[in-house]
């Protein structure tokens, strides 16, 4: 299955690169044939590296989830390049790094929480703990109501983004 | 719709950028800075193959661009002290 | 084409002003995190917006003129390319930003670093 799963996306990127190659049709023979032989090739290479025994991210609704995202995602981080640009200007910061634990369990939802944590607001993703999935996040300038208590707020980081990562990858 | 402009500037773009390679300090800056002339070049080589209309820059670019992905964990994973 | 033509403009102005902003902000800041905040996220941000412009311009063209095959395939590998840019810089700003921290570059003005707390332990 995961040999089927590898081979088809495979298949499928190198249809959508040599896509126009023939005046005709879209593609012409001798470049399916090809495609088809690097796929299988690729498939039986990599079945265990890219995709690994879990199948839940073959359910439509997560990709559904992960297209309506892209939209608040999009706003977060327009305000967050509006905010460095301000701050680039006046070169008003105030830096930290924090920890935070977004109770995450697997991990690509924790891959998309970092990725989009460092895309948007202020916040950077460093470092992560891998046996409690918690992330160290830079702060370019910090809310002091955050550092009175020790187990970190997150929501003035990263408002909902764990609810939007654990709803696509769990 | 002209695109000289444009690429004059990502040029002086990029020629800060490598003020800062070369000012530093200490290698994760240089390393950060030699990350952001990839993304430059990247998009440069986008807009030069709409300028002479070659699709062929456009293909450079996609595989530029990983490259330089694997240049930059690489770099990243010496800067850190790791085996290989 | 008088439409496409000011939509391209207009994207190229804020795709240029964050590139510009990105870069200048690799010189003002004090330390790594801090030009990684303004390198990463203004170049990647200027960087959709540039595509996009080229995008829009091949997109239309293909559009206007049919079956143009060159315009065509610029469209969608310029889409791949941005695809390729938007998912490798992130992941590429987090090595850089573990492994400045792990060969032991401190950041500037720190208030707090929860980090160093956790290797001193």
């Amino acid at each position: 299955m995961s040999f089927l799963i590898t081979a088809t996306v495979a298949y499928l990127i190198y249809l959508v690169l040599t896509i126009g190659g023939s005046a005709v049709l879209l593609w012409n023979r001798a470049e399916l044939v090809i495609g088809a032989v690097c796929a299988v090739a690729a498939g039986a290479l990599l079945k265990n590296r890219f995709i690994g025994k879990n199948l839940r991210m073959l359910n439509p609704a997560r990709w559904f989830a992960f297209l309506v995202y892209l939209f608040p995602f999009f706003f977060a981080m327009a305000k967050a390049n509006i905010d460095v640009a301000y701050r680039v200007i006046t070169g008003r910061i105030n830096p930290a790094i924090v920890k935070i634990n977004p109770n995450l369990k697997n991990d690509l939802s924790l891959t998309i929480l970092a990725n989009s944590i460092t895309l948007t607001p202020g916040t950077l993703s460093v470092d992560v703990d891998e046996k409690t999935n918690e992330l160290y996040v830079h702060w370019i300038n910090i809310d002091p109501k955050v550092l009175k208590d020790m187990p970190r707020d997150y929501h003035p980081i990263c408002d909902s983004f764990p609810d939007w990562a654990r709803r696509i990858a769990e | 719709m002209t695109w000289l402009p444009v690429i004059i500037v990502m040029l002086v773009c990029i020629g800060i950028a490598v003020a800062r390679v070369f000012i530093g300090p200490g290698a994760p800056t240089r390393l950060v800075a030699f990350d952001t002339i990839n993304t430059l070049v990247v998009t440069s080589l986008v807009i030069l193959a709409m300028m002479f209309d070659h699709v062929i820059f456009v293909d450079v670019a996609i595989v530029y661009a990983l490259l330089s992905f694997a240049m930059t964990l690489y770099v990243a994973k010496y800067i850190q002290g790791d085996k290989f | 084409m008088g439409v496409l033509n000011t939509i391209s403009y207009v994207f190229i102005g804020i795709g240029l002003f964050f590139n510009l902003v990105g870069v200048i902000g690799l010189h003002r800041f004090p330390d790594m995190y801090t030009r990684l905040h303004a390198a990463t996220k203004c170049t990647t941000f200027g960087s959709i917006f540039i595509i996009t412009a080229v995008i829009v311009q091949s997109a239309g063209i293909w559009a206007l003129e049919g079956a143009y095959p060159s315009q065509s395939v610029m469209c969608i590998h310029a889409v791949l390319a941005l695809v390729a840019l938007l998912v490798t810089n992130a992941t590429g700003a987090h090595a850089m930003a573990r492994a400045a921290h792990r060969s032991g570059e401190k950041p500037a003005k720190a208030v707090v670093d929860d980090l160093q707390e956790k290797e001193n332990d």
